[in-house]
């Protein structure tokens, strides 16, 4: 059979079964409640991005700078600390260190923030250390060679050639962030995940897609709008084949 | 102009990479660096901008200590290619040559002017390439362009680090061509690494040998192919040295030495035309392939005589053994 | 750290099924997600068309936020009356595994070398002998980090999915919660924590004997 063929027929039947899904939800009057409730929406909408933007915005202001510092040669034994810190950290589970906040913090909308924030730091420092390492050493070699300051290589080749990969880690942060923020009701931190746990507890479709659905919107929304910054930001010469993962 | 004075590297507290090697490279010359990987003559050529520290004894340049000179603004003054090129694929091919200038902050004018000239000395077309990325240029264009590169704030000192090693045969002789046309017309004084002794042989005015962090032997090309100074140094050039020198000479110089014969048998003969610039090498090599018997020899497009295998050999043995 | 270590003791029994149910939560989706994902990661490699939509989607799918994928399902999985419980935490691993057990099936066997391929053709073998002797092998390593990756997440989806009666160690820290119990939210974060370091470390052992000697760097 034509491949384009079983190809076009899958994303017929996927299209076809969000679809439906949406009507289904609609004609149900599921989202009545976003309506109904503008206000009390909109509250806990910003209160989401609040928590989101804040914290992401921590994270890259903290991670950046902490990646290149430890990819100086001064700080290479800090770079497998980190690194190892980094990834084992990513392996403990978001509720957990949600839970650990709240543990040390109390409940509130700070101990939220500082989850999320503790949370996005890893992927961005991640990438940030691997993207700058994987710089081809050639390309350092002719900077210096012709000239540069250590503060030019770093602006002017380390960060650019590596902004692939690090805008990659901020996107992964950001919608992790953004998963875990419908957590932080958990904690006291509210946002729209107080809507999904209300449904969850009341049994009550509305809550749960008038939650549910915005939160997935606004995870596929940041999604898409970093990786059109991306494309702003990443110069052309570069083509994204940077395998950091995601 | 470059004068080494002594000079010697030391990693840690053993390793002598380079040991007390002094010469001296005269304005507007090539030398090659030529040895054996880990022979100290990357080492040797990166002390001079300075991407190695000096351990012992003294580099000049112009006359001046490098180690007395502010590093980057040495390294500005001094042309650098490497062997990948090391273009910086984030930044256009304009940015690209025109980064040092950038860095000295000319003025935009003095940068079009200058970007213009090198891209039509490299043969790239300027307008052409000015918006493009290094990744959509061949092997052969990034090379040009990395020598551009070195060349945009017009150093007088350029190195070099076998800067044509990563290319196929065909397009590194061309490159190799392009590259002494040019410098004809700038007379810049290289240090170019190599490990290919028919490219020393081909780019250098001197060649310098090392091998152990040690010069073995600093000497013109055919001075070293006719003189070996050493059992290393004899053996590095080849047992095929003087066949090898051939390149060194071209027809015009077997012209000087004895007659040509008369071009005779037009119509007898497989014959082959060649102008009187070509090398001896190349030359034994056409009539050596069977392509001819004799070689027709061509001065500003005049028939000026003909010559066969048994002329190449009296040369050599007459001249150069 | 007495506290927690009092009440570890003192509830033994029922955290030790908490996290019984966890594993077989985890233990049961990534299984399931493996027999679908990697007869499908190895089929798109003979279909590029198709490979791009699907790691699509399942890019897609992972940009979700598990809260909220729990969330739709519950409306739909209520239809045939399995709204809350294991089944809606079951599928959504299983979805979630998709993304990286295909792609980097796909990916691994699409970078087997071209001469070791090459290789096996001339040696005269079928298509299936190639993929079971000369492909899966020099892929396996890079599948496993995936299904170590889908692992690891999955043991932290798995902790929400208390929050929709799945079981497992978040409802240690769902009743921790709602009881204002902190010593017991604090056993269910650092338990289930050391489940996924604990499980990432052995499934990193399994990857690096799956290597092949001559493979390893």
């Amino acid at each position: 059979m034509n491949k384009r063929l079983v190809s076009f027929v899958i994303k017929l039947i996927l299209f076809t079964l969000v679809m439906s899904f949406f009507a289904w939800s609609f004609k149900s009057g599921y989202y009545q409640l976003i309506i109904d409730d503008a206000e009390g929406f909109i509250f806990l909408l910003i209160q989401h991005i609040h928590m989101v933007a804040l914290s992401s915005f921590l994270a890259i202001v903290l991670a950046i700078p902490m990646g290149i510092l430890v990819t100086r040669p001064k700080f290479q034994k800090l770079q497998w600390l980190f690194m190892n810190t980094a990834n084992l950290g990513q392996t403990i589970p978001s509720l957990a260190i949600l839970a650990l906040a709240m543990t040390w913090m109390g409940i509130g909308f700070k101990p939220a923030v500082f989850a999320l924030f503790l949370y996005s730091l890893l992927p961005i420092l991640r990438n940030t250390v691997a993207g700058i390492k994987s710089i081809d050493p050639d390309l350092l070699d002719a900077a210096k060679g012709i000239g540069y300051t250590p503060a030019q290589i770093l602006l002017k080749i380390e960060l650019p050639n590596a902004a692939y990969p690090i805008m990659a880690g901020i996107r992964t942060a950001v919608v992790i962030n953004i998963g875990t923020a419908a957590l932080a009701y958990l904690v006291g931190g509210g946002g729209l995940g107080d809507w999904i746990f209300t449904g969850i507890m009341m049994r009550d479709n509305s809550y749960l897609l008038s939650g549910a659905i915005p939160v997935t919107l606004l995870a596929l929304l940041a999604d898409q709008l970093i990786r059109a910054a991306e494309k702003l930001i990443v110069s052309k010469g570069l083509r994204p084949s940077a395998a950091v993962s995601d | 102009m470059i004068k080494f004075d002594g000079v010697t590297k030391v990693y840690g507290d053993k390793v002598k990479a380079v040991d007390d090697v002094s010469f001296e490279v005269p304005e507007g010359n090539i030398v090659v660096f030529l040895g054996p990987s880990g022979c100290g003559k990357t080492t040797t050529l990166r002390m001079v901008n300075r991407l190695e520290s000096i351990t012992e004894g003294k580099i000049f340049v112009n006359g001046t200590d490098v180690n007395s000179l502010n590093q980057i603004e040495l390294r500005r003054n001094i042309g650098y290619v490497i062997q990948h090129n090391g273009l910086f694929p984030n930044m256009t091919i304009e940015d690209n040559v025109m980064a040092v200038p950038n860095l000295l902050s000319w003025d935009r004018k003095k940068k079009t002017d200058r970007y213009n000239h090198l891209m039509d000395l490299i043969g790239l077309n300027p307008d052409e390439y000015r918006k493009r990325y290094p990744h959509e240029l061949s092997g052969g264009q990034q090379q040009r362009v990395g020598i551009a590169r070195a060349m945009a704030a017009d150093p007088p000192v350029m190195l070099m680090d076998e800067p044509f090693g990563a290319l196929d045969p065909v397009i590194r002789s061309r490159i190799q061509n392009e590259f002494l046309q040019i410098q004809q017309e700038v007379k810049k004084t290289i240090l170019f690494v190599s490990h290919d002794i028919d490219e020393a042989i081909k780019m250098g005015d001197g060649i310098a040998i090392f091998e152990g962090g040690k010069l073995m032997q600093y000497d013109s090309p055919s001075e070293l192919l006719a003189r070996p100074k050493n059992e290393f140094v004899r053996e590095f050039v080849g047992q095929d040295r003087a066949l090898k020198s051939l390149s060194l000479h071209t027809v015009k110089d077997l012209i000087s030495e004895r007659m040509l014969r008369k071009a005779d048998g037009l119509q007898k003969h497989n014959k082959k035309t060649i102008t009187v610039e070509t090398n001896l090498r190349d030359a034994l090599s056409i009539l050596l392939n069977q392509e001819a018997d004799q070689l027709f020899v061509q001065a500003n497009n005049k028939l000026v005589g003909a010559m066969r295998i048994d002329d190449v050999e009296a040369y050599l043995h007459h001249h150069i053994k | 750290m007495n506290e927690i270590w009092n009440y570890i003791i003192e509830n033994q029994a029922s955290i030790g099924a908490y996290m019984l149910e966890h594993i077989q939560l985890v233990g049961l989706s990534v299984i399931i997600a493996i027999a679908i994902g990697l007869p499908l990661g190895i089929y798109l490699t003979t279909n590029e068309e198709l490979a791009e939509t699907v790691l699509q989607v399942a890019n897609v799918i992972m940009t979700v936020p598990s809260i909220a994928l729990f969330g739709i399902m519950i409306p739909i999985l209520s239809i045939i009356n399995h709204g809350i419980g294991f089944v809606p935490a079951v599928i959504a691993l299983i979805l979630y595994s998709q993304l990286p057990i295909i792609r980097n099936t796909y990916v691994a066997i699409n970078n087997v070398d071209p001469h070791i391929r090459d290789a096996a053709n001339g040696l005269g073998m079928s298509t299936m002998q190639r993929l079971l002797r000369v492909e899966i092998p020099n892929a396996l390593p890079i599948i496993m980090a995936g299904v170590r990756q889908a692992v690891v997440m999955n043991i932290g989806i798995g902790a929400i999915a208390a929050f929709i009666g799945a079981g497992g160690l978040g409802v240690l820290i769902n009743q921790g919660i709602s009881r204002s119990n902190t010593t017991m939210v604090l056993t269910g974060a650092i338990a289930i924590s050391i489940l996924a370091i604990v499980a990432d470390g052995l499934l990193g052992i399994l990857q690096k004997r799956m290597t092949p000697k001559g493979f390893q760097q």
